[in-house]
């Protein structure tokens, strides 16, 4: 592969992927928060999207309505607000209307996702997150193999408690392992439930598989984040959970989840 | 001549029932696994559950067949054999095709199109009362697969899962547009994970809140049928990771008697299809 004058990634200090064999565990809710964590502490973070079939950041942020523009070396990410701390691409943004159904074949869907990788003007960024849909299939494969000469720092696996999770994220794992990607923890989400009423916790999707799990792959376990309607209702009214909701449930374990992420790459550099 | 071939293999199977979503994790397989069990609770009936999930099959577990490994049909020729779990209830997934639960299905389209129509074309189903087919979350290569491989017989309908709140809602919009692009009915939409009852206080608490009206306001919007609610119970979660059937563990619970009613009104559809068909004839 030719590289362009000067690559789209070449302003970006650390690239990791948010993975998970299964859907609906939080992916994408984890890239959101950790990029609003890392922003809060001072750093400029991107978010690359490559769920195709169904791209959940743009709302996380309350932009699902903007359009993408063009300029000389690609697509210009969009910017959450004024502090253009935080950007953004995703075929969220491509869509004419929000309700239409991206009904794409592998070999389409791959063509997109190379160009989502090569072709954003993201500019100087210190953390570029990759949220991904669920599975190991076209998005994933093409996704690593894209991102392979930029040498991402490696990928956050979510799970959910119960085993039925578990058996999945075990399977993400392998495709870690079988594509060389690093895996720098897992986060086990929707780890129990402190009824907001009464302050009994329930374990509505069982708890511990993941951490279990970590244990058992050696990988660093990042911490258990709890059911939290608040964090829910945040990310559906496209908020800044981490600045608004400091004494939520979920606020301690997303913070170190992005303390445990920054110690990581500041280790690295010295 | 695909088609047609599968349209031969298919012919005994009598109503087909898709469960789809746009979003993952709300529900389809657990949905799946209990509609195949509250449909085999009728001894006379003969019910299949095909998992198309390829890289996530989770119909394994769930029906308490972990492990187990797809083998030949007593019927020479005839292919694989679906995993049963009762008399009249069988199983086909990826799983059993696999040897270790580490093992990762790391395939492109194409590959995983070729054996969804293994599935269909090589499994001794046999005659079949319910064929139940769980697929993975999305509106890609598995799903138009699916519906373009039984366009040969036909699908009664799709029973679309979502939770309440818009991040899922976005998504299941898109997934009834996949479904009306395709030309596939839809029997109707499920809200799950609706609420949840301390067990301690009883108040009621909106994990996932529906800050769009939920799928009750989508369902209005789009036309189609609001099958039911299933509210979150942590009973669920743990029969499915034992493999047992909810709906025997927890026959009091309000997700039973949710899911219950549901699967009726699911079944009263097939039973007017079919009859409509009848007519026709």
């Amino acid at each position: 592969p030719s590289f362009p004058e000067r690559s789209n990634l070449a302003g970006v200090r650390h690239i990791l992927l948010v993975l998970s064999g299964k859907g609906g565990v939080g992916k994408s809710t984890i890239s959101t928060e950790l990029a609003l964590s890392l922003r809060h502490s001072g750093k400029k973070v991107g978010i690359l999207d490559v769920d195709l079939c169904g791209p959940s950041i743009p709302r996380m942020f309350r932009v699902q309505d903007n359009d993408v523009h063009q300029c000389d070396s690609g697509w210009v990410p969009v910017f959450v607000d004024q502090d253009k701390s935080i950007s953004l691409m995703s075929i969220g943004f491509l869509l004419e209307k929000p309700d239409d159904a991206v009904v794409w074949r592998g070999p389409k869907k791959n063509a997109l996702i190379k160009q989502f990788v090569t072709d954003v003007a993201w500019g100087d960024l210190d953390f570029l997150i990759v949220d991904t849909p669920p599975g190991t299939s076209d998005e994933h494969i093409s996704t690593v193999e894209a991102l392979r000469p930029y040498k991402p720092l490696g990928a956050i696996l979510v799970t959910t408690p119960q085993a039925v999770s578990v058996g999945d994220v075990r399977r993400e794992l392998t495709f870690c392992k079988k594509t060389g990607l690093g895996v720098l923890g897992i986060v086990e989400n929707m780890s129990g439930f402190v009824c907001p009423h009464c302050s009994e916790c329930t374990n509505i999707f069982s708890k511990g598989g993941g951490e279990e799990l970590a244990k058992h792959a050696g990988v660093p376990f990042l911490g258990c984040v709890p059911l939290d309607p608040q964090l829910s209702r945040s990310l559906e009214e496209g908020r800044d959970f981490i600045q608004e909701f400091p004494k939520s449930s979920a606020f301690p374990a997303l913070t170190r989840i992005a303390q445990q992420i920054l110690d990581g790459t500041s280790q690295r550099s010295s | 001549a695909e088609v047609a071939e599968l349209r031969e293999r298919l012919r005994s199977v009598k109503h087909t029932v898709l469960v789809l979503s746009g979003k993952g994790g709300v529900g389809k397989s657990t949905f799946s696994a209990l509609l195949a069990h509250g449909l085999a609770a009728d001894e006379a009936k003969q019910v299949a559950l095909l998992d198309i999930d390829i890289c996530g099959p989770s119909i394994p577990k769930m029906m308490g067949l972990e492990g187990e490994q797809a083998s030949e049909s007593s019927n020479i020729g005839s292919g694989w054999s679906p995993v049963y779990v009762e008399e009249n209830l069988g199983v086909m997934s990826v799983g059993f095709l696999l040897s270790s639960p580490d093992d990762a299905v790391i395939w492109r389209g194409p590959k995983k199109n070729g054996l969804i129509k293994q599935f269909l074309r090589d499994v001794d189903w046999g005659e079949i009362d319910y064929l139940i087919v769980d697929t993975p979350p999305g509106t890609s290569d598995e799903h138009l697969s699916i519906v373009q491989y039984l366009s040969a017989t036909h699908i009664d309908g799709a029973v679309i899962v979502t939770t309440p709140q818009e991040v899922s809602l976005q998504d299941v919009r898109k997934e009834i547009n996949f479904c009306h692009k395709v030309k596939l009915p839809i029997i109707g939409v499920v809200e799950n994970m609706s609420g949840f009852v301390c067990p301690k206080c009883k108040n009621e608490s909106q994990i996932f809140p529906p800050t769009t009206g939920g799928a009750e306001k989508m369902c209005q919007n789009l036309n189609v049928s609001l099958l039911g609610k299933v509210p979150l119970d942590p009973q669920i979660g743990k029969s499915c990771d034992k493999g047992q059937s909810f709906l025997s563990e927890a026959p009091e619970s309000p997700a039973t008697l949710s899911y219950r009613h549901i699967i009726q009104r699911i079944q009263e559809y097939c039973d007017q299809h079919h009859f409509q068909e009848e007519k026709i004839i």
